[in-house]
């Protein structure tokens, strides 16, 4: 049985969920009296670095994480499922280095299925042929549109867009019903995400149309008319689908859903915890790692800026653990 | 010797080769599915060596079971020294009565290890669990211990059959 194959790997990573931050430590970060009890709590469960730029603390927790799934499958491209987010922020960052002749630091982000460089490269070479097959139509449309009108939220659109369908489309061929659920829960949030701003910023259907990625759990269609009638009528199509308890965060505001989707996707993964079979456990690992890394963003920052407690206590996200 | 003339010894041995070959097989799979798991364990923590190894071994006893009904077989029917003439009507028997073992050793040895493998996630997590641990896996041993003994009293019995 294929499942089989990860019994090794599944162990460990049993023993590596005991070093998870569980909700007991964050409840320790918010009551840290500072960001700087904060980074010594953090430095304590192993995270090094943040002194000023807390980035680099978190790129270090991924490369280990990375680097773990490494030393278990040794070949990770069935993760890359994960991983296609990033390459498509790094196509973005190139895209408008290339455009506006600037390149700020730590634009790119490490962890990708290609390599930055040949991003960059194939960006300002336009050798857009380099780049993997479903990125070059995307690369090559964003820029194009980038350099003839300058509508840098066009650009946005049409990279999230292909972002997304790259997304749902591996989680699909992946054969994985992890993976699946995965593909499925990240497209379907970030689709409702998208109406709700569109009624905000008050978006014509095109701009619907091209933006909203299709899924089995939403009828896309459906949205796109409600978020041209208004944000009540997008809370009434959640109503029907399986994301109906996200419309009461919708009506508290934009990021209490955010945080309801974080959480969503935690809870459907938390079954992993009691799996000791298959791919799962390995992959809801992943994911338990991006989510601490999430809220502990939110807790240095609320800390450093000097918010209430309980303000960024409402921003925080479940734990795995 | 014509294989027909002593068709009863055949089937009997072949009964007994089965049931040692099943079990022994699938303790062979459910062990090695237990090590795995326990390795990567040990990797991580090395002081839970002894619990996970008590917790591998499990699955091992359907291959001793299958050796047991095999070594009982071949005294039985002569094999290991005595009078091996056996009808084909005691040779069928023998056959029969061997297969219990062979079939619930071989599919229970691999159930009880993906139930240790479960453990094992136990033990890493929770290692003063370690007892309740041990019970779930152990749990399906009783079917292998059924076969085993129906097995048994099916071998010693058709000894005295006037068949």
């Amino acid at each position: 049985m294929a499942e089989d194959q990860y019994l090794y790997a599944v162990a460990r990573i049993r023993t590596k969920e005991l070093s998870l931050l569980s909700a007991a430590f964050f409840e320790q970060l918010l009551s840290a009296p500072d960001y700087e009890s904060c980074i010594r709590l953090l430095k304590d469960k192993g995270w090094e670095g943040g002194g000023a730029d807390w980035e680099e603390m978190f790129s270090e927790q991924r490369r280990r994480t990375w680097e773990l799934m490494e030393e278990l499958l040794g070949d990770t491209s069935v993760f890359d499922v994960f991983l296609y987010a990033n390459d498509y922020s790094n196509l973005k960052a190139a895209v408008k280095t290339c455009r506006h002749r600037t390149e700020p630091d730590n634009i790119y982000i490490g962890q990708g299925t290609v390599p930055v460089e040949t991003i960059r490269t194939a960006v300002m070479e336009n050798r857009f042929e380099d780049l993997p097959e479903a990125m070059q139509e995307p690369a090559r449309e964003a820029q194009r549109v980038l350099l003839q009108t300058g509508d840098g939220q066009l650009c946005d659109v049409i990279l999230d867009r292909a972002a997304l369908d790259a997304v749902y489309r591996a989680g699909k061929e992946s054969g994985n019903e992890f993976l699946k659920l995965y593909a499925e829960l990240t497209v379907a949030c970030a689709d409702i995400k998208t109406a709700v701003r569109a009624v905000r910023m008050r978006k014509n259907r095109d701009f619907l149309e091209r933006s909203l990625a299709p899924c089995d759990s939403l009828d896309v269609k459906a949205l796109a008319d409600a978020a041209l009638a208004g944000e009540e009528a997008v809370k009434q199509c959640l109503e029907f689908s399986e994301y109906h308890e996200g419309a009461a965060a919708l009506s508290e505001s934009l990021s209490a859903f955010e945080r309801w989707c974080d959480n969503l996707m935690i809870r459907r993964i938390r079954p992993q915890l009691h799996n000791a079979f298959g791919l799962g456990p390995l992959a809801a690992y992943i994911l338990a790692r991006e989510s601490e890394i999430k809220s502990v963003r939110i807790i240095l920052s609320g800390k450093k800026n000097r918010l209430p407690e309980e303000s960024i206590r409402e921003r925080v996200r479940e734990t795995y653990v | 010797m014509a294989i027909f003339e002593n068709m009863g010894v055949v089937l009997a041995l072949l009964g007994a080769v089965t049931a040692a070959l099943a079990a022994g097989i699938g303790s062979a799979i459910g062990v090695g599915m237990t090590g795995e798991a326990a390795a990567g364990v040990v990797t991580e923590d090395p002081s839970k060596f002894s619990k996970v190894l008590v917790l591998q071994l499990l699955p091992g006893t359907q291959g001793i079971y299958g050796l047991l009904i095999g070594f009982i077989t071949l005294t039985q029917i002569g094999i290991m020294g005595g009078d091996s003439d056996i009808s084909l009507i005691k040779g069928i028997l023998y056959f029969v009565a061997c297969l219990p073992m062979a079939f619930v050793g071989y599919k229970s040895a691999i159930r009880q290890a993906r139930a240790s493998v479960s453990s094992i996630s136990l033990v890493a997590k929770r290692p003063d669990q370690f007892v309740k641990g041990m019970i779930f896996p152990a749990m399906v041993e009783t079917y292998a211990i059924l076969a085993l003994l129906i097995s048994i009293l099916s071998i010693f019995g058709i000894n005295g059959l006037p068949v």
